[in-house]
Order: C-alpha cells, then sequence, then structure tokens
C-alpha cells in the first residue's frame, strides 16, 4: 500500500471517549488506514475495554471506563498508527445484492426517472453498474454507508420526508444510496426494493456485510423478489457473494 | 425458584434496561441503558445487586405491577409513592414484596423517568450483551399490558430497614455541564455567546433518543460528513434547533457536534421536564 502521510487530530470527545478524526473527504485510501488503524487499536486494548466507532474520516474510541490522563491515551493511539500498514490479506467481499425494480414495489421509481429526464431502465442500468464500497456502517442497525452512486443519480432529499419507508426500501438521497434495513421514516426516493435482510440478530455475525466489502445491486423480477423474500424468511439467508 | 412479574397497565414507554450494549456500533446498534444512570445504580445498590441488573424504567406515567412470587425490590428516580397492595411505602429503600402483590406508584409532578428494581435483576431476554429493549435487537421495544417477566425469588428478608436519603437536585439546578463538541470551534464568537448565554427550554418532542431543544441559533454550517456520536453529543441541525441525544441515539450523526454533556449532565437532563429550562456551562477539557 502506497504511503498516504495520513494526518490525524486526536480531541477529547468525553470522560470516556476520544476522537480520531482525519481529513473531511470520502476516500478509499482513508478507509484502508482507518480499518487498520481501528483494528491495531482493537488488538492492543482488547474488545473489551474499548469500542471504536468507525465512520468516513473518523474513529471515535470509547472506552469502558473513565479515562484517567487524556495525555497518557493519547500517546498510546499515536503509537499505534503506522503510515507503513501492509496491505493485509483481510478477506473483502463482494455481496450480490438482488433488488426489484419494478413498479408494484418501487412506486416512486417512475417518477425520478420523470425528475431526472431519464428513462427507467436507465435509472436501473446506472443503478446496478458500480461495485459500492461499504465505507461504516450506522443511523440504523445494518444500514450500509456506501460509497460509488453515479453522479447522474444524485437526487436532492425530500423536503417532506416519509412517514414510513418499508424494510428493504432502496432509496437514494443527496449523493448517496443506501437499504433500509427496518421501517423507518426517512427522505430518500425509494427506487427498488431488495428481500435481503440486512440486520439479523439471531446470526452468528448481525450484519453480513463489513466496511470495506463491495456491494452490487442486481437486478430481479417481481417472481424473483418473492421467491427469495419466502427463502429469507425460512432461513436466515444471506446474498451470494465472492471474495475480492 | 423462578417467579415472574405480570405488567397490570403498563404506563407510558415502560422498558426494562440496563446499563445497555457495548461493543455493538460496528453493527449500528445503540447504546440503549437507563436514561439516569444514577437512579438505576441506586436501585441496584440499595438491592446490593450487581450494577448491571436489570430495571423497570418508566417514563411519566408509572406501570401497575403484581409479583407472583416472594422478593424484595427498589423504587428510584422520578419522585413517587409507592404503594404496595395500597399501603404506602418509602423510595430508595428494601420493600419487601410477598407472593400475589400489587405495587401501584402515585405519581408526583418531578422528574420523567422511575426505576422500579428488584433483587438479581429482572431475568427478560439478553441481547448482544444487555437486556435493554429496543426495536430490531429485542423482540418487543416495550412493555405491554400482561407481559410477564421473569425474576429470580428472594425469600432472604433478613433486610435491614435502612433508606437513603437522595437529594432531587434536577429541579433546581438547571445548570448543564458539557465539554466543547469536536465542531464547537467553528461555531462565530456570536453563536458560542448565544448556546452559552441563552436559557433554553426542553421541548415537548423528548424520548429516549434524543431532547430537542426550542430555541434556535443562527446556523449558517456547510454540511458536514456523517461521524460518530455518543449519548450527550448536542448537534446543531439546519434549521438551527439544537438536539441532545440520549441513550437510544444512533452511533452516527450528520449534523454538528458542538457539545458534550459531562456523564452526570446526562442523568440530569434526562430528569428535565418538558417546559423546563436549562443552561449550558462549558467543562474545561484537556486537548
Amino acid at each position: 500500500m502506497k504511503k498516504s502521510n495520513t494526518k490525524f487530530q486526536y480531541k477529547r470527545y468525553s470522560e470516556h471517549a476520544i476522537l480520531i478524526q482525519g481529513p473531511s473527504k470520502i476516500d478509499e485510501t482513508l478507509l484502508e488506514n482507518l480499518l487498520f488503524y481501528k483494528k491495531s487499536i482493537e488488538k492492543f486494548y482488547g474488545k473489551l475495554i474499548i469500542e471504536v466507532i468507525l465512520s468516513y474520516n473518523s474513529l471515535l474510541i470509547y472506552y469502558a471506563s473513565t479515562i484517567e490522563n487524556v495525555y497518557d491515551e493519547v500517546l498510546t493511539l499515536k503509537s499505534l498508527f503506522s503510515d507503513e500498514f501492509e496491505n493485509q490479506a483481510s478477506k473483502k467481499r463482494l455481496w450480490k445484492v438482488p433488488v426489484c425494480y419494478s413498479n408494484s414495489l418501487a412506486p416512486e421509481l417512475s417518477s425520478f426517472a420523470v425528475n431526472k429526464s431519464m428513462e427507467i431502465d436507465e435509472v436501473i442500468s446506472l443503478h446496478t453498474t458500480p461495485l459500492y464500497t461499504v465505507y461504516f456502517i450506522g443511523f440504523l442497525p445494518g444500514f450500509l454507508y456506501l460509497g460509488g452512486l453515479d453522479e447522474k443519480l444524485f437526487a436532492p432529499r425530500k423536503s417532506t420526508p416519509s412517514q414510513k419507508l418499508e424494510h428493504g426500501s432502496v432509496a437514494i438521497g443527496g449523493n448517496q444510496t443506501g437499504i433500509y434495513p427496518c421501517d423507518s421514516p426517512g427522505g430518500w426516493h425509494v427506487i427498488g426494493k431488495t428481500p435481503v435482510r440486512f440486520f439479523d440478530i439471531n446470526a452468528d455475525n448481525c450484519c453480513f456485510a463489513s466496511p470495506g466489502d463491495k456491494i452490487q445491486f442486481i437486478s430481479i423480477t417481481e417472481e424473483q423478489y418473492n421467491d427469495i423474500g419466502l427463502l429469507v424468511n425460512t432461513s436466515n439467508s444471506i446474498p451470494e457473494s465472492k471474495i475480492l | 425458584m423462578i417467579s415472574s412479574v405480570k405488567i397490570i397497565s403498563s404506563g407510558l414507554y415502560t422498558t426494562i434496561q440496563d446499563r445497555g450494549r457495548f461493543g455493538y456500533s460496528k453493527y449500528g446498534v445503540p447504546k440503549s441503558g437507563a436514561m439516569d444512570f444514577q437512579s438505576f445504580s441506586l436501585a441496584n445498590a440499595v438491592l446490593n445487586n450487581d450494577e448491571n441488573c436489570a430495571v423497570i424504567e418508566w417514563t411519566m406515567i408509572p406501570p401497575v405491577l403484581e409479583f407472583e412470587g416472594d422478593t424484595i425490590i427498589a423504587v428510584t428516580g422520578a419522585v413517587c409513592i409507592p404503594f404496595l397492595n395500597d399501603v404506602e411505602h418509602r423510595m430508595n429503600c428494601q420493600l419487601q414484596v410477598r407472593k400475589g402483590d400489587v405495587l401501584k406508584l402515585k405519581s408526583v409532578i418531578n422528574g420523567v423517568y422511575g426505576f422500579v428494581g428488584i433483587r438479581y435483576g429482572f431475568q427478560s431476554e439478553l441481547c448482544l450483551g444487555s437486556r435493554s429493549q429496543y426495536n430490531m435487537v429485542t423482540a418487543s421495544s416495550v412493555l405491554r399490558k400482561n407481559d410477564t417477566i421473569f425474576y429470580n425469588n428472594c425469600i432472604d428478608f433478613s433486610a435491614s430497614n435502612s433508606s437513603i436519603h437522595v437529594p432531587v437536585f434536577w429541579n433546581e439546578c438547571s445548570i448543564i455541564h458539557a465539554f466543547k463538541g469536536p465542531e464547537f470551534d467553528l461555531l462565530s464568537e456570536s453563536q458560542k455567546g448565544d448556546l452559552l448565554h441563552m436559557n433554553l427550554t426542553i421541548s415537548k418532542d423528548r424520548n429516549r433518543m434524543g431532547i430537542p431543544l426550542d430555541e434556535s441559533l443562527e446556523n449558517d454550517f456547510e454540511s458536514m460528513l456523517t461521524s460518530p456520536v455518543l449519548p450527550g453529543t448536542v448537534q446543531l441541525t439546519p434549521s438551527g434547533k439544537l438536539i441532545i441525544l440520549m441513550r437510544d441515539c444512533q452511533t452516527t450523526g450528520g449534523y454538528p457536534r458542538i457539545l458534550q454533556l459531562t456523564k452526570d449532565a446526562i442523568n440530569h437532563i434526562a430528569q428535565k421536564r418538558m417546559g423546563e429550562q436549562i443552561k449550558f456551562k462549558l467543562k474545561k477539557t484537556l486537548e
């Protein structure tokens, strides 16, 4: 991995937490650095002592007990970062997420296309082409923050949020696309629906995708949607994937 | 022996809570946990429990509970008068409960979140290391009428009559101590002045996720990247309204984090009612 010379700022966040913040950008190299840094910190402290919250450009280190001496902790944290992190053989996966874009399941898609002066097929094609990067999980249990939406599909959020977006809704808001893992109010435009569950409390790994993984949306018919839906409900199945 | 408590009437937003979840932000799972840790901890301390034993938390309107077997309970938090089978008792001390006893709480208008602790803790489902109820994580998100919750009987009634006087500070003192948040220094001098000198009012839309304040601040921030947040983080929303994130808050948020409440201040503000006023006071931080 090439040197990134990433500069981090360290700030006390609360009695229990220290924030490590990198440059304000959405960037895969920064993500790699943060993922390695997170791993290095967790290895040093042990996961029971700290919890590390990841976002685009920060790590929030939350300690189980009050931080006695912030200076010492910051020095320790600084010593755990190296610009020369070797690109470890981390198991990154590409998840193929089936999405039905048909009118009955995503009635807003047609008005979205009209607003964009596009054909519906063009929207679907632009949405299913990229390999989206999973940056982190937040907002709701199992909600993936994805990078890589085609800028032709950028669309301002609705001025009045919908009262209820159903779980599995695949939506676009601003320069982001995402999947609602549970019913929730939301201001994003729903353009499709997936039968896949993104948060399952009974699975060993509550959310199958991890930061650094890739997601690709695969267009499916309504019939396929129903078939996969049955499968998901009976066997907690997760989507197909391959190691990158 | 195992008994259960039956919810005769649910009160308002009554839930099971402990200290919450640690280590699951990687899935976007909120911490949850008792809104007022101090009153929660007191309930367990009075009962000689482990500090993370689960309690029942109620909001403004208390539940009515019927106990199927002998045990010891304690009532803490929002001020109320406990009645066992219509006999008046005190808060913040051990109360002996016999098979079939019914607990009613007469709420006094002081505080928001009340707690009923039980010897050995309530034994509801343990999900991701915690019994705190939260939608998507536990099977149900609140306690409802006729729900039953298990507990281990306690027949050792050698309990003392000691109790503790708890000063109810949250009604009088309106100073809320906070550290500078990561985006505090981006505020202009006049914004900082408003933030630290204005009397701010608790909004009616408060819940376990957050407490909005009625007043607005001038806000000319550019949008920022979604970043980590914690309970106690004060966000400045695009409309200029302030929201104090509470125990069920998201793990990440996209609004500037201008203050971070101290841990005592989080407990304090949890007990503030709608319409009550507060004032933020900065606590010196070590950078």
